[in-house]
């Protein structure tokens, strides 16, 4: 999954987003920070897709779990906001460990069914559940810190918490525990017969994944000022699966690649056109019957050929 | 009463969804956006022939001969080459469908709401004894069994259901006696499709005809079919018949809460029995 070629691009990739702030008009900036959070999303469901290769149909919900808890932490609790966000992991990661222990014992189709029943679970329960949910209309008017409220200094927030996940994913990915993720992808039977015990890593790697959503949700919670039920929907779930696939699953940056490429993509029809979803499905529609590695699959693909 | 019209209305759209999984192994997410296609196709037709009986029937075979036609293609075109590919980008196909007719049927009929009013020989009421009860729920509740016990037959008296069962158990094997199966996979995948497109434009009536309509019901028909059993037809006959009921009694006990009822009953069946109430577990498949 991690490659010193990667590595480089992950710091090149930094270093650039650093520089952002000083350059690009305040436009870009707010583009960035949405890109962020789309990419350490995506991120996250590459702990379970791409390592331990459990796709799961259902990732919203963590994400959606995590920008409730944040939002209702902060605003109906007043709690700071690092005690808030860090409230808002240990219960995405609490639902996870919980959902995770009852679905990583189904395989393939059953996952994905189990994994959307439960999304659609939260997502129901999102609506439903108005004093603390606030229904239909969302969870509005988040209580957030006030330096937070200047664009710039959300992007540096935003930067921070993004910069670090991806360096404690990366940690993860490179461990001897990222490596036994991947043997359970490659071959479950295999893998048990050297001792790792499967079921147990993909719960491991379950609750990260649904930490780290969650973590993204607590962002984009205060990035909107608010929460609204269709985070945790079906399509959602579909989109950050789009987001993986397209950058490439066998890698660690691709899920960032993906993400970039989908929300830029988005933006810029938009400027064109209303019928974004019909562009999105033509994409993930090439993907699937042409570039089952994504974008980096297709980089590695070409650069052979180039040196020839 | 309402349920059971509710609960048969639901069948005809999750028979077509269990049958295509049950011989291609795939779920079809689109297959909500089938059902969209046939409720709008009925919309048009009846637009051109206007609110008369022939048009409601007309509405209703176009419906299905329109997405027959479009589900040949997008088999034939395109699904058939991910048969032997990993069941996740099968699934992300179908997804990637659901995206782009949804934005087609955008473009076509724009994102307005329409309705369809009840054809002139099933409006009103009929008088069942106990009370009256509105023909055209009495007309749903009937077209459920009737499209039940000709599938059941054709699927288990004719030669035709003796191919497509034997496709189910074990594909080489049909392949290898002589049988195209590609064939067997088009023609599964096409009437499943119609059926979706049937239940959309009898279900037009009752409910709105709008570009979102798609995306509930198909969360429906899957907690129908993990009920029944990924698969089964007698199972999602029972599962829609079951989900009826907990929509209408459910809302009386549970109120608004009786959605989130549907979707614990779907986590729990694939907790303990992820084959289903009627359909095989792999072990016993096998």
């Amino acid at each position: 999954m991690t490659s010193r070629p990667q590595l480089i691009f992950l710091l090149v990739m930094f270093a650039l987003l650093a520089v952002l702030p000083f350059v690009g008009s305040r436009y870009f900036v707010e583009l960035a920070v949405q890109v962020m959070i789309f990419s350490l999303f995506a991120l996250s469901l590459n702990v379970l897709a791409g390592h331990v290769g459990a796709v799961s149909f259902g990732h919203a919900a963590f994400f959606a779990i995590g920008g409730y808890a944040c939002a209702f932490f902060l605003t109906r609790w007043g709690w700071p906001l690092p005690l808030a966000m860090a409230g808002a992991v240990v219960v995405s990661a609490a639902a996870s460990f919980i959902i995770g222990i009852l679905c990583v014992r189904l395989n393939a189709i059953y996952f994905s069914m189990l994994t959307l029943a439960f999304s659609m679970l939260v997502w129901a329960i999102a609506i439903k559940w108005k004093p603390v949910t606030g229904g239909d209309d969302g969870f509005v008017g988040i209580t957030m810190p006030q330096a937070l409220t200047d664009p710039t200094n959300f992007f540096w927030f935003t930067y921070a918490v993004f910069a670090a996940s991806a360096a404690a994913l990366w940690v993860l990915s490179a461990s001897a525990m990222g490596r036994a993720f991947v043997a359970v992808r490659e071959n479950a039977v295999r893998a048990s017969f050297l001792g790792i015990d499967t079921k147990r890593m993909r719960l491991i790697a379950f609750v990260i994944a649904g930490a780290f959503a969650g973590l993204a949700g607590c962002l984009l919670a205060m990035y909107v000022r608010g929460m609204y039920p269709t985070t945790a929907f079906w399509t959602q779930s579909g989109q950050v699966i789009i987001m993986v696939l397209l950058g490439g699953v066998h890698s660690f940056v691709g899920p960032i690649l993906g993400a970039t490429t989908l929300y830029l993509l988005e933006t810029t029809t938009h400027q064109y056109t209303e019928y974004w979803p019909i562009v999105m499905g033509l994409i993930l529609m090439v993907i699937v019957l042409v570039l089952p590695d994504g974008l980096v699959g297709l980089i590695k693909r070409l650069r052979p050929q180039r040196r020839a | 009463m309402n349920s059971l019209s509710l609960g048969m209305n639901l069948f005809i759209i999750a028979a077509g969804l269990t049958l295509i999984f049950g011989v291609l192994r795939i779920v079809n997410f689109a297959h909500g956006a089938f059902y969209m296609i046939g409720a709008y196709v009925a919309f048009s037709i009846l637009q051109l022939t206007g609110e008369t009986n022939v048009g409601f029937a007309l509405g209703v075979v176009g419906a299905a001969l329109v997405m027959g036609v479009v589900a040949f293609f997008v088999e034939r075109g395109l699904l058939a080459r991910l048969y032997d590919k990993d069941h996740m980008l099968q699934l992300l196909f179908t997804f990637a469908l659901v995206l782009i007719i949804k934005d087609i049927v955008k473009m076509i009929w724009g994102s307005g709401q329409f309705s369809i009013s009840t054809p002139p020989a099933l409006s009103g009421a009929v008088n069942l004894g106990i009370s009256y009860y509105p023909t055209y729920m009495l007309f749903l509740l009937v077209t459920g069994p009737v499209i039940a016990i000709a599938l059941w037959y054709a699927m288990e008296r004719t030669r035709w259901g003796r191919v497509v069962r034997a496709a189910r158990l074990d594909r080489e094997m049909l392949s290898a006696l002589g049988t195209d199966v590609k064939l067997v996979y088009s023609a599964v995948f096409v009437i499943g499709s119609m059926l979706a497109a049937i239940g959309g434009a009898l279900a037009a009536p009752r409910s709105a005809v709008d570009p979102g309509m798609d995306a509930l019901i198909i969360i429906d028909c899957f907690v129908i079919v993990v009920i029944g059993g990924l698969g089964s037809l007698a199972g999602s006959f029972v599962g829609a018949l079951i989900l009826g009921f907990l929509t209408i009694f459910g809302s009386f006990y549970l109120q608004e809460w009786v959605i989130v009822a549907s979707y614990v009953m779907m986590v729990v069946i694939l907790l303990v029995r992820p084959w289903g109430l009627f359909g095989k577990s792999d072990e016993e498949r096998h």
